[in-house]
């Protein structure tokens, strides 16, 4: 499994960073991994959609769907892609921390 | 993961290597294999040796009596299935099926024609199990099995999507799709699955469907297209979960519930289901159609099919209608009856609105969703208004396994007949039983595989390409889940502007229900198109409906 350097510990993640243990997570290791994405300040808007995909994922065990978060953010999807290069689910759901979906999608 | 681009992988090479092909050893080049199953996941299903390994690495930590293992599992499945023993036997390598691989057509690697992958086994088989391979070795094709066997079989068994496109060419009816889910079986005896069905199976077994969404979170995905309906027609639709009674259990891929496109055809469902006061329930137990199973084990795949029997048991229901899923169809239509069934518990089916007794499904009770509406508009019970759908321009990709593997070929064009009213199809060899795999089936779509992905769906794409030049196809209907994941990047990365839309997104389009307002947009929001001589409605650019129309 590969790993992370943060603050002197390793992290666990896949093999497209996700990490692996979603209690690990904090704004801290947020900001951290968003640099790895090449996001090297999270703002408001940043923040808006990782609180909304982490507060979902606490409470259903899941990402939402796309459409949803577009919904419930206000913003459009072509803005989630300029705020997240990688796209909503490859770079905001791994800066929320949430594990990576599989199957039909 | 970026691939490269279009130009660069229409360079297909048929120039076989300089060495013959027992002696090229495989190259794990990335874009081109999936991830590893993750240990946690095979530990949920019970399966054996799940430990952390790569494709990439040397050493696959293997059990040291690995060899025993895979040569025991082939000698019990020769016993199991005559059909394995006659497809390891028959074929006398006539070359028929070579170039009817989406694999070989986009990748040139000779390994990719069907009748070499079979090799890649029969090999083993011919050096294990016959006399004249336990002779006369390589002289008559045969080899032993070696570790670099082992993974030239994991790269090219996880690298067909067991289509069945070859079959249909082969003079003798040899499934190379059967000789590939034996192949993954074996290799799932030491662990060796992938993680985009290690995963997937790990969820259903545990929460009922692949993504493992959780009743609550199933519950709230439904309750979000309810709500999109409402805003679109006006009309409030309240579906019931788990309700015992009801007369139908209603099953779709639960990509349906939670991804785009495949939300905008669960809607569709919906209103069909409320336009004819169907008496129906989800159940957010047996909350998927698709069955990762039959990627990995026969067993696997009883396992994870008898869920849905046992809660339409527990529900009391009279049968079941199935959503547009693909696999889904292969095992319902070609294993359940011998696996689990003959679903005794239930009852023939029959259409509550038409009357009329779906005999094909006699034994499995189960009704693709595309038979009903098919049925119900036959008999005039829908109404309709295909001018709806006036700025879609439609062509419709067979689903491999409804169309090859049960027949379903007339009804879903019948349905988008009746919905649409720019209809073209693709070139006869490219759709119905010739139709080309989206590339991504069998569980090969996670993003890391993606240059396959884009080589195997070439195919399929040219042929959209096609009918695109020709008759402004701005969108491709699909019946299966897995292609409304697979199909967009694909249109995105050959054909763009071409759109990705299940067929009961088309027919929740066009349907008038009962009590609903006036509409001005589909069911993607897009504005719907305006009357002719008004002007074309704009739409989202990234909606299906985002190309100039052209009139036939």
């Amino acid at each position: 499994m590969p790993e992370i350097e943060y603050k002197d510990k390793k992290i666990e993640v896949d093999e497209d960073g996700f990490i692996q243990d979603p209690d690990l997570w904090n704004n801290d290791l947020a900001e951290f991994l968003a640099r790895m994405e090449g996001i090297e300040n999270m703002t408001e808007d940043h923040w808006k959609v990782v609180n909304f995909l982490r507060n979902y994922y606490l409470e259903f065990g899941i990402a939402p769907m796309i459409r949803k978060l577009c919904k419930e953010t206000g913003f459009t999807l072509k803005y989630i892609y300029e705020l997240f290069p990688s796209g909503p689910a490859k770079g905001a759901c791994k800066i929320a921390g949430l594990p990576k979906p599989t199957g039909c999608v | 993961m970026s691939a490269p681009k279009p130009q660069e992988l229409l360079k297909v090479s048929h120039r076989p290597p300089r060495t013959g092909w027992m002696d090229t050893p495989v190259e794990f080049r990335k874009g081109t294999w999936c991830y590893p199953g993750k240990p946690k996941s095979l530990e949920v299903l019970d399966l054996p040796f799940p430990r952390q390994w790569s494709p990439e690495d040397e050493d696959w930590k293997l059990p040291p009596n690995w060899k025993e293992i895979v040569l025991e599992g082939l000698r019990e499945r020769l016993h199991r299935f005559r059909s394995l023993q006659i497809f390891m036997d028959a074929c006398v390598r006539c070359g028929a099926c070579a170039d009817k691989c989406h694999f070989f057509i986009g990748s040139g690697d000779p390994k990719n024609m069907p009748v070499l992958r079979a090799e890649l086994l029969r090999s083993v088989y011919r050096r294990e199990f016959t006399t004249a391979g336990k002779l006369l070795g390589r002289m008559v094709g045969a080899r032993d099995l070696d570790e670099r066997v082992l993974k030239e079989w994991f790269y090219y068994f996880f690298q067909c999507t067991e289509c069945r496109r070859c079959s249909v060419f082969c003079p003798f009816g040899i499934d190379t799709a059967e000789i590939t889910i034996i192949a993954r079986e074996l290799l799932n005896l030491l662990g060796l699955n992938i993680d985009w069905i290690a995963t997937p199976i790990a969820n259903c077994y545990r929460t009922g469907n692949h993504l493992g969404l959780l009743p609550h979170a199933f519950k709230d995905m439904v309750d979000f297209c309810v709500d999109e309906i409402q805003n679109v027609t006006g009309v409030g639709i309240e579906p019931t979960f788990n309700r015992k009674g009801a007369e139908i259990l209603f099953v779709a891929p639960s990509g349906d519930v939670f991804a785009d496109p495949g939300i905008y055809t669960f809607m569709g469902y919906l209103m069909l289901f409320h336009a004819i006061g169907l008496d129906y329930t989800l159940s957010t137990y047996a909350s998927e159609g698709g069955n990762f199973g039959l990627f990995t084990s026969h067993e696997v795949m009883k396992r994870l099919n008898a869920k849905i029997y046992a809660e339409a048991k527990r529900l009391g229901v009279k049968w079941i209608i199935g959503g547009e899923c693909g696999h889904m169809w292969r095992v319902l239509h070609q294993y359940m009856d011998t696996m689990n069934g003959p679903a005794d518990s239930l009852e023939e089916p029959v259409s509550p609105i038409t009357g009329t007794k779906f005999e094909n499904a006699r034994s499995t009770r189960m009704v693709h969703i595309c038979e009903f509406t098919a049925d119900l508009i036959r008999h005039g019970k829908l109404k309709l208004d295909p001018s709806r759908n006036d700025h879609l321009v439609v062509t419709f990709h067979d689903s491999c396994n409804p169309s090859r593997a049960m027949g379903l070929l007339d009804e879903p064009r019948y349905i988008i007949r009746n919905v649409c009213r720019h209809f073209y199809d693709m070139p006869e060899n490219t759709i119905r039983e010739y139709t080309f795999c989206c590339g991504s089936g069998a569980g090969l779509g996670p993003d890391e595989n993606l240059e396959m992905r884009l080589r195997g769906g070439l195919p399929r794409a040219n042929a959209v390409k096609y009918v695109r030049e020709k008759y402004g196809v701005n969108t491709l209907a699909c019946i299966c889940a897995i292609d409304r994941a697979a199909l967009p990047p694909l249109m995105d990365y050959w054909v763009p502007g071409v759109g990705v839309a299940g067929v009961h997104e088309l027919v929740g389009n066009a349907l008038i229900l009962p009590d609903e307002g006036e509409r001005t947009t589909d069911l993607r929001g897009n504005p719907l198109p305006q009357p002719a001589g008004a002007g074309a409605g704009n739409g989202d650019p990234g909606g299906a409906g985002a190309a100039p129309r052209r009139e036939a």
